[in-house]
């Protein structure tokens, strides 16, 4: 689960991790109240969405003009960049072409900034561990660090037996070149941001850029946090930092059904049991010339109620003209299922052609199910089978 | 010979009375392996309701009265995590975890654990591990197997069951098949269960299948090349496939470990480590079983 900067930084402020004051904002008046909370005469108007590249994007409404990221130096200019921004459609590098439209900014104090650094908290899977990186390419994407310069970039992996020490932070705070108080400064915040990360169950922290003021001071300017979506039952308190308007809606009528979609741009929608297969699934019907309009685990445990939930939300998705189920029955049971398709056929009264790959526990049950139904489904008896049958139908649907 | 598991494995089950941990011990003996008995904290000292086998408060206990040297977790994602610690605390040679959704930082501190331990971990969340006709341990349906030469590792459960069928089509059957799971942090990595098959007579061929996210296909191809292909090493036909080709970069595709994070975790990077090392990457799902063939033909 991501959450805003705001969120974030007011999370980390909790642990004991400098960051810089501020206020979020709804309107353009709680902006400028906002602003006369702090000190001035600098002030950051920053909009708030759940996508990075905020700075060098731009709003559609006004793509000449300025990013979604302002230093201003008024309560005026506050004002009429908060306007600027809220109701707008911002477009990053990484929101897609359609962007994403900002409901609130975030207004901060200005900082005097020495240096940019970066700094992440993530468990790296190749040793198992929390992993703090660090580089002193800050306000960089980490990707293009990692793929032009990996050297630049410095990980010191923790032991979760002992945890994190002061010497850990320290070898990044001398790699990165900090000296004197900076260090200090540095060891302070990287233990913080540690605790806070076991704390809280985080999937990744990100401070990008982690500055270090005129005043030698370290202090987090942006802040990312995202957490694990496995962890969440045991802190039923973050669950008010979810923003569902940051979601695809079928993706999220999807996850209160606890259903695993994901809503891609193509034209076949797919109903699968299993992540692996479902993802093998996309691939083969790319391979036999059409493309997936989601992926969709419908997991081990489908009955009827969930298959039909599930019909239900891919053919709310327009583009979709024809639906392959495929489905490897082990727990899940192919009888089950069937009758689960049956159900939801007619209750939708589902308009687009669709193939049914049955294999696996009770598959004969289940074949039978479906021959029995008058309705008009295609069996297919096995994977290939089934692909070409689908792309074969939206071919002749035209 | 087949790897991990055989007809003389004890299996214990934890979270053995619960709805799943019942129903899969049930399939599990009517596959015939060998359950033993199991763990319900609370319930020690009673028998399995259905199953007519001892229940345990601890694992310690079910392993001292029973020999067990296997334990199957079933435990919710919650409890999951200190229910493999119990396991490795009491010293299981084999444990398998088939829940899903364990908090990652919960599996950082058993993978720790695991480190200089007596036990092996597969999972979590994976299907299990089969020796066909001798063992079965998971949720996989029993009746696809048919024992045979080639060896199966996958991250995926269900894409697993297909390469099952399909080289059970072919003729040719499996010597075990290993799921390792879809979870970033896990037990058993490929090249822990490739180092398995190529000591194993009984694994003629292998078939590997992986997914998009981290680095350990790529790991693995290289693995293969330098310890199974060249004079003297073993050659053993390898089929490859990675499931992900067609997903978006930085969106999780159902497994938590399925997301591309930028660089060399796509399908494609993945499946060119493969074919440099001179494994042979299917090109479909579809293909694993006749791609296999095509291996063995030469």
């Amino acid at each position: 689960m991501n959450i805003h900067e705001y969120q974030a930084k007011e999370l980390l402020r909790r642990y004991g991790v400098a960051v810089l004051e501020g206020h979020v904002a709804w309107t353009a008046d709680e902006a400028v109240l906002a602003a006369g909370k702090l000190g001035g005469p600098v002030y950051v108007v920053k909009s708030q969405i759940h996508a990075g590249g905020r700075g060098a994007g731009r709003f559609a409404e006004d793509p000449n003009g300025k990013g979604g990221v302002r230093v201003v130096k008024s309560l005026a200019e506050v004002k009429a960049a908060a306007e600027a921004m809220i109701g707008k459609t911002l477009v990053t590098k990484q929101t897609g072409e359609a962007g994403k439209v900002v409901s609130r900014v975030y207004v901060e104090d200005g900082c005097d900034i020495k240096r940019e650094l970066y700094l992440g908290l993530l468990i790296d899977r190749a040793t198992s561990r929390l992993t703090v990186m660090a580089s002193t390419e800050g306000g960089m994407e980490i990707e293009e660090v990692a793929e032009n310069h990996p050297e630049k970039i410095l990980k010191v992996a923790i032991d979760p037996a002992s945890g994190l020490f002061p010497f850990h932070a320290r070898k990044l705070a001398f790699g990165l070149g900090l000296e004197g108080k900076q260090v200090a400064s540095f060891v302070k915040f990287v233990t913080s941001l540690y605790g806070a990360f076991l704390e809280l169950d985080c999937a990744i922290v990100e401070i990008n850029p982690l500055v270090v003021t005129g005043a030698g001071e370290i202090v987090a300017l942006d802040a990312k946090v995202s957490f694990d979506d496995s962890a969440l039952f045991r802190h039923k308190d973050l669950e008010a930092l979810r923003d569902d308007s940051e979601m695809d809606p079928k993706e999220l009528d999807a996850v209160k059904h606890e259903l695993n979609y994901v809503a891609l741009d193509g034209e076949i929608g797919c109903m699968v049991n299993g992540a692996g297969l479902a993802m093998a699934t996309m691939d083969i019907i790319k391979l036999y010339g059409s493309s997936p309009a989601n992926f969709l685990d419908v997991g081990g445990t489908a009955d009827a109620a969930r298959v039909t939930e599930a019909f239900r939300i891919i053919t709310s998705d327009a583009n979709v003209k024809a639906i392959l189920v495929n489905i490897f029955g082990g727990i899940a049971k192919c009888d089950m299922i069937a009758e689960g398709i049956v159900a939801a056929s007619k209750n939708l009264s589902l308009k687009v052609p669709l193939v049914v790959r049955l294999e696996g526990t009770n598959v004969e049950l289940g074949k039978k199910i479906l021959a029995e139904s008058g309705l008009a489904i295609i069996p297919a008896d096995n994977l290939a089978d089934a692909a070409q049958k689908v792309v074969a139908a939206v071919k002749k649907a035209g | 010979m087949a790897i991990l598991i055989d007809k003389n494995t004890k299996v214990m089950t934890q979270g053995f009375t619960g709805a799943q941990g019942t129903f899969h011990a049930s399939q599990g003996i009517a596959y015939g392996s060998n359950y033993v008995g199991g763990v319900t904290p609370g319930k020690g000292g009673t028998m399995h309701p259905s199953l007519n086998l001892p229940v345990f408060n601890t694992v310690i206990e079910c392993r001292e009265a029973t020999g067990a040297d296997a334990s199957v977790i079933y435990v919710p994602a919650a409890f999951a995590a200190d229910s493999i610690l119990e396991a490795i605390d009491a010293e299981i040679p084999l444990i398998i975890c088939i829940t899903e959704g364990i908090p990652v930082l919960d599996m950082v501190k058993v993978k720790r654990a695991l480190d200089g331990s007596e036990s092996i971990l597969v999972g979590p969340n994976c299907p299990g591990v089969i020796t066909p006709d001798a063992c079965k341990i998971g949720i996989m349906p029993g009746h696809i197997h048919r024992r045979g030469s080639v060896g199966i590792v996958s991250r995926s459960g269900t894409l697993t069951y297909e390469a099952v069928a399909q080289t059970t089509a072919a003729g040719l059957g499996q010597s075990s098949c290993v799921g390792i799971g879809g979870d970033p942090v896990k037990g058993m990595d490929f090249i822990d269960v490739l180092e398995l098959f190529m000591a194993d007579d009984e694994t003629k061929s292998l078939i590997m299948i992986g997914e998009i996210g981290g680095q350990s296909e790529i790991l693995a191809a290289e693995y293969l090349k330098s310890e199974n292909f060249g004079p003297g090493k073993p050659n053993k036909p390898v089929v490859g496939f990675i499931a992900g080709a067609t997903a978006p970069p930085g969106r999780r595709m159902g497994h938590a470990g399925a997301v591309i994070s930028g660089g060399a975790d796509t399908a494609e990077a993945k499946m060119e480590a493969m074919k440099a090392a001179g494994i042979h990457v299917a090109d479909s799902p579809a293909s694993l079983g006749s791609t296999m063939v095509r291996a063995l033909k030469g």
